[in-house]
């Protein structure tokens, strides 16, 4: 008596209702022969009821499903003698409903039973009983209703096949606007929660504020119980990091893309690309122990023989790897685009007396230039927003510095400590972590829309 | 190879068995391929395509200040032919050419030669008009800026001018010369196609059907223009359009299956072909 059942139950209902309405347009046709009479073919006719059959049924199912549960718990607990209900706090009631579950479904409950909660409990196993039962024969009715609707408007001049490709249209819609509600869902959760935070801390505190120690006093007089949440060391951090990793990736990448594209014989390319790219699919973890237990002390080897004081945890070795793993990113975009560019565009400047470095330097490049900006963007959005080597190689001290020698610490770093462990989530300690992901989130924001500002600005034609 | 086997049964009637194996040996060319005064002059120039030969032993001279039009069936050698002339086709991966092609008398595929400064002196319009994505300005002054023609601004905006005049674009175009090159109609793109060639001052400017994508307007306009240029250019334009071929070249040359089969004056092509196929081609039996 699942759930499950009833679905499947539903799909036979749909399929008996395709083939029944198919069947339908073929005899109000006149038979096989007549069928040119139609508007149009019988398939459509068959999906029209199969669709009117399962579409309202699922979602009654759907919604009743959602919405059986709270109704019965409200009937049952409004039906609770009131000498047990009051003087109960909101929380015991609560665990009162959960016994009166509880027992209803054979579970373990946690205090005695009194003959009142066996009460409320059988009374909430009858509605269960009877909910489920109405919804099996409700559920069932209105596919049936669909179907006969769906019947009842079968005749040759329905225009079946474009009220069924409306309907497909819908379904597409709620498909693709699922994916637009979740961002706005998430974009609203952090949105809240960050006014959350700002309540406590304004928010001039924390965008300019230069000292970052995120603790929040449980007592007065706590050690350290000054917490402040000034975010501008995290910003510089962060900038830091993604500065010196586009200072790694973007030369690199679009040279090996330019040499790829332009220069590289068939074989050479067919070799090399794909090894480029494997670099994008190594896991950031790899990359961030790679980052911490080999470069990181390499660059401070390094440092320290050329009598400079590096930190064991410094930007620079965090940037550099981040680069790294960024160059694919930069390449396999900009490669993308340069073999974009029309050949026409390279005879053209041949037929000049160009030589190949002038081609590239004076038509491809500038011609390619728009999606190599939107490429490199995209890298930056992604050197700024990635965790997992700056974790393990940025370190965590806050330093306000402009030395890519000392540890630094970026907003996801902050944001990782800020929600690993056990947590209240109703401190600014742990709300400054949405504040932060807004910031993230506003930054990347502006930064796509910027790079298709300049795409769009800068796009050329071609033909 | 299948439009080339209908070619082959459509002229079957016409050949001997000997010459239709001659796609193995060169077929000998009617008609004189010389010049008195030429800028050009091609002997025995083979053209493969890795294993496949695409150009016959073909010579042809090309004289100072003609027009000279190449015509023939669809992959019949035309244009690979024409881009030997500035040797285009060393960007194309296995082409391989053989025989002499001289530019005023040096050899333009010895092996001292860089083909770069070669592809300035022999300038080349394509099919479809490819202007730079960038300004009409800069579209003409990109050759003259990379082989530093010009020694300032003024010289290099007097040298646009000429050139866009010389291309008869000027007065369309002068008030918005910083506008997008591809922003223009096709047979302007083409004229500025046209202007940014001559910028370089080239000795021969090799055309490959320049007017194939213009329409009939465009396409008199672009013709009035290469009248007008062969008083100072020598010109070779390859060409699907008969008309076009009678209208501006003084000489012909028919090109069937990477051979040459036939060259003269324009005149006696069209009106009195000598031999067979040629006349089968412009009386519109193929092609």
């Amino acid at each position: 008596m699942n759930a499950w059942t009833l679905i499947l139950l539903l799909l036979a209902v749909m399929a008996a209702a395709y083939n029944l309405g198919r069947k339908r347009a073929i005899s109000g046709a006149g038979g096989i022969a007549q069928i040119k009479t139609l508007h149009s073919l019988p398939v459509y006719y068959g999906l029209y009821a199969a669709l009117w059959a399962g579409i309202p049924a699922l979602l009654l199912l759907g919604l009743w499903s959602g919405f059986q549960d709270q109704i019965i718990t409200a009937l049952v607990s409004s039906s609770l003698p009131p000498d047990i209900v009051n003087g109960l706090s909101e929380g015991r009631i609560g665990l009162l409903i959960n016994d009166i579950k509880n027992l209803a479904t054979g579970n373990i409950v946690s205090s005695t039973v009194t003959p009142e909660i066996q009460a409320a409990a059988d009374q909430f196993a009858r509605l269960e009983w009877i909910a489920s039962g109405a919804k099996w024969l409700v559920v069932l009715a209105v596919a049936i209703a669909g179907l006969a609707l769906a019947l009842s408007q079968t005749a040759p001049k329905m225009r079946a096949r474009n009220r069924v490709e409306t309907i497909v249209k819908g379904i597409m819609i709620l498909f693709s606007s699922i994916a637009i509600l979740t961002t706005l869902g998430i974009l609203l959760s952090v949105v809240f929660e960050s006014l959350r935070f700002f309540h406590s801390i304004p928010p001039l505190d924390f965008f300019l504020g230069i000292n970052w120690s995120p603790q929040i006093a449980l007592r007065a007089d706590q050690v350290g119980a000054s917490g402040e949440f000034g975010a501008i060391p995290l910003f510089t951090g962060t900038l830091m990091v993604s500065v010196i990793a586009m200072l790694v990736a973007v030369p690199i990448g679009l040279m090996a893309a330019i040499y790829l594209s332009e220069y590289a014989s068939r074989k050479v390319r067919a070799f090399a690309k794909p090894v480029i790219e494997v670099l994008a699919g190594i896991p950031t973890v790899v990359y961030g122990f790679f980052a911490a237990l080999t470069v990181a002390p390499f660059v401070r080897e390094l440092g320290e023989s050329v009598g400079l004081h590096v930190a064991s945890e410094s930007a620079l070795a965090a940037g550099l790897v981040m680069g790294v793993m960024i160059i694919p990113f930069v390449s396999s975009l900009s490669d993308d685009v340069i073999n974009a560019v029309p050949q026409s565009m390279r005879d053209g400047s041949f037929a000049l007396g160009a030589t190949q470095s002038e081609t590239i330097r004076r038509v491809i490049v500038p011609a390619a230039l728009p999606g190599i900006v939107g490429g490199i963007l995209l890298a930056v959005s992604r050197a700024i927003g990635e965790t997992m080597i700056v974790v393990m190689a940025a370190g965590m001290s806050a330093n306000l510095t402009a030395n890519p020698l000392d540890s630094v610490t970026t907003v996801t770093v902050q944001i990782v400590t800020l929600l690993t462990g056990d947590q209240e989530f109703d401190s600014a300690k742990t709300l400054a972590a949405f504040a932060l992901g807004l910031t993230l989130f506003m930054v990347t924001l502006v930064l796509n829309v910027i790079a298709l500002t300049i795409v769009r600005k800068y796009r050329e034609q071609y033909d | 190879m299948s439009t080339v086997v209908e070619v082959m049964e459509k002229t079957t009637g016409a050949m001997s068995s000997a010459e239709l194996a001659g796609e193995q040996h060169s077929r000998a060319t009617v008609g004189d391929f010389t010049v008195a005064d030429a800028r050009m002059a091609c002997r025995e120039v083979e053209v493969w395509y890795g294993p496949k030969k695409a150009i016959n032993g073909v010579s042809l001279d090309i004289g100072k200040n003609e027009v000279l039009s190449m015509i023939g069936p669809s992959g019949c050698g035309k244009s690979t032919f024409l881009r030997c002339l500035n040797r285009m086709n060393d960007t194309i991966d296995g082409c391989r050419v053989t025989g002499s092609i001289l530019l005023d008398g040096q050899d333009i595929y010895d092996k001292s030669l860089d083909p770069v400064p070669l592809r300035a002196r022999v300038g080349m319009v394509f099919q479809k008009p490819n202007p730079f994505p960038k300004s009409i300005y800069e579209n003409v002054a990109y050759g003259p800026k990379i082989h530093g023609l010009t020694n300032n601004r003024a010289e290099l905006d007097a040298l646009v001018e000429s050139s866009l005049r010389k291309a008869g674009l000027w007065d369309e175009v002068k008030d918005r010369l910083d506008q997008a090159g591809t922003g223009l109609s096709g047979g302007q793109q083409q004229r500025l196609c046209i202007a940014r060639t001559i910028a370089v001052s080239p000795e021969v400017i090799l055309m490959d059907e320049p007017c194939s994508a213009l329409d009939p307007i465009a396409t008199a306009i672009v013709e009035e223009l290469i009248d007008e240029l062969r008083s100072q250019y020598s010109i070779a334009i390859v060409t699907h359009s008969m008309q076009q071929a009678a209208r501006v070249s003084q000489r012909t040359a028919y090109f069937h299956l990477g051979d040459l089969i036939e060259i003269g004056e324009t005149n006696d092509i069209f009106t009195s072909p000598k031999h067979r196929l040629t006349e089968d081609y412009i009386t519109g039996r193929f092609g």
